[in-house]
């Protein structure tokens, strides 16, 4: 049954004994279920047990898996051999720096997520101990896309501004940001917007809009910075015009 | 254990070349050059009608030459080109959300489309194109 | 980090993005008219002097042409960017200059019309 086999081309990086990355070709036998994911486990099962990558859910839940597949930036577990060519070439997520084999360095995106405060943020005149924060089935609705996201960092291998400029705060942090604005249960914008509405927060976007392309969970990054954008311009003016209008 | 992350260079000036998606992008943005372009020909319109007829008309003929011609052309192209472009994407930056649901991004496309054509046919109209 | 003033120079963007969108393409097709030789009524010399000698004819096109040009300066001001011209500082004050100064030549032969 299985006697299509798909060649599949891997970078390879080795910080103790390689200079720059190589790329090793493995064949692989084809199943028709297979993901890429699945093919990677196999030649770490029998034929190459020092391939390094990060997985861990197999189901699009964790965002561990992301790599560049032919080029695109996407989960291995779900992207399936059978949308390939026998020819496939499996790459660390761009723009970040290479660990080792398909593992990248993450502590840029995990430090920018920690700046945007990613966390209820309660008015300070709300008492601890008022547990109880109601929230309507609408006011859920107007953030709940923006809590789909699983940290992938596709959108940043997408994003060439990111690319460009290393220091943009970039797709998911935004977006995330965005969404604790949104949030009718938060009162913290006033602190993101120091960080997000700076230079090298949303206005290093040019919508180039392969963030919600790539986005293995359908969020809209590209459109909440356009938001995010649109508010900001909106308390530029509120700020410097009517300055006697208090926020 | 020794820690030796390897940083991949992406070319700063070719990067677009890579994705048919980036070349999209590419084309939207130098819209702007003949927007830009066909903005200055408007400036040195209004120079020639202040300067009187025979400047005016000097200048609508120059804009019937073959040259010309072809220049509005490239311009109606790239001009309908950003007019999709930006209507395409208007429910990413104002979704329009009634009650609990969204409305959907078609409507919102299909509402800029639709006033787009009134306002078009309006300014023919007005400028007596017909 | 600071919140950004760029909102001044993207509002401009986003608002001339918007009137172009709009208007642009009929704009093209009435000059279009024109150079086939069937000029539209209000691109004869009469008309379109009377148009600009209004207050609000000045207006009208002294606000598309503004708009256009600062919309067209800031979408090349990024362009160049990604193209790898990385001096932006240099590049953002010329080509608002150039939007600027061809928006106040406007403005200036509008008042003479």
């Amino acid at each position: 049954m299985s006697e299509r086999r798909v060649s599949l081309e891997v970078l390879r990086y080795d910080p103790e004994t390689d200079s720059e990355p190589r790329f090793q070709r493995y064949p692989v036998p084809y199943h028709e279920e297979w993901v890429v994911l699945d093919a990677l486990n196999y030649i770490k099962d029998h034929l190459d047990t020092t391939l390094s990558y990060r997985w861990s859910c197999h189901m699009a839940v964790c965002g561990s898996c992301g790599m560049m597949v032919n080029g695109e930036p996407v989960l291995a577990c779900k992207a399936f051999l059978r949308d390939y060519p026998d020819e496939i070439r499996v790459e660390p997520l761009l723009h970040f720096p290479i660990e080792r084999d398909l593992v990248t360095v993450i502590d840029d995106f995990m430090a920018k997520l920690a700046r945007v405060k990613p966390y209820l943020i309660p008015a300070r005149d709300e008492p601890a101990s008022a547990a109880e924060r109601r929230q309507t089935p609408a006011e859920l609705k107007r953030f709940k896309q923006y809590t789909l996201c699983i940290n992938c960092m596709l959108c940043y291998a997408a994003c060439p501004e990111y690319g460009l400029m290393p220091e943009f705060l970039g797709p998911a942090a935004i977006a995330l940001a965005h969404r604790y604005n949104r949030d009718s249960r938060d009162a913290g914008r006033d602190e993101r917007q120091e960080i997000i509405a700076a230079n090298e927060g949303v206005w290093d976007c040019s919508f180039v809009g392969a963030c919600s392309e790539v986005c293995p969970k359908h969020v809209d990054p590209a459109g909440a910075l356009q938001q995010v954008k649109i508010a900001s311009t909106v308390d530029w003016y509120k700020e410097h015009l009517m300055p006697w209008v208090k926020k | 254990m020794s820690r030796k992350p390897y940083v991949r260079e992406v070319s700063k000036t070719r990067w677009f070349l890579r994705q048919p998606r980036y070349m999209r992008y590419m084309m939207r943005e130098v819209t702007c050059l003949s927007i830009g372009a066909y903005a200055l020909v408007l400036v040195l319109g209004i120079k020639r009608l202040s300067e009187g007829r025979a400047a005016y008309e000097g200048f609508l003929q120059a804009l019937a030459s073959p040259g010309g011609i072809l220049f509005h052309l490239v311009v109606l192209a790239f001009a309908l080109y950003h007019t999709a472009s930006w209507f395409n994407v208007t429910p990413k930056a104002m979704p329009v959300q009634i009650g609990e649901s969204f409305v959907s991004g078609g409507v919102i496309v299909g509402a800029h489309y639709g006033a787009w054509i009134v306002i078009s046919l309006a300014v023919l109209l007005l400028a007596g194109a017909f | 980090m600071a919140k950004s003033n760029k909102p001044v120079v993207w509002g401009l963007f986003a608002a001339g993005g918007t009137v172009t969108a709009f208007i642009m393409p009929a704009l093209v097709l009435l000059v279009l008219l024109a150079a086939f030789g069937r000029v539209p009524d209000i691109l004869t010399y009469e008309k379109l002097h009377a148009f600009a000698a209004q207050w609000w004819g000045k207006a009208v096109l002294l606000g598309i042409i503004f708009l256009a040009l600062w919309h067209a300066a800031h979408r090349l001001r990024i362009t160049l960017h990604d193209v790898g011209v990385r001096a932006d500082a240099t590049v953002a004050v010329a080509v608002y200059a150039v939007a600027a100064v061809a928006s106040v030549a406007a403005a200036f032969y509008l008042l003479r019309i």
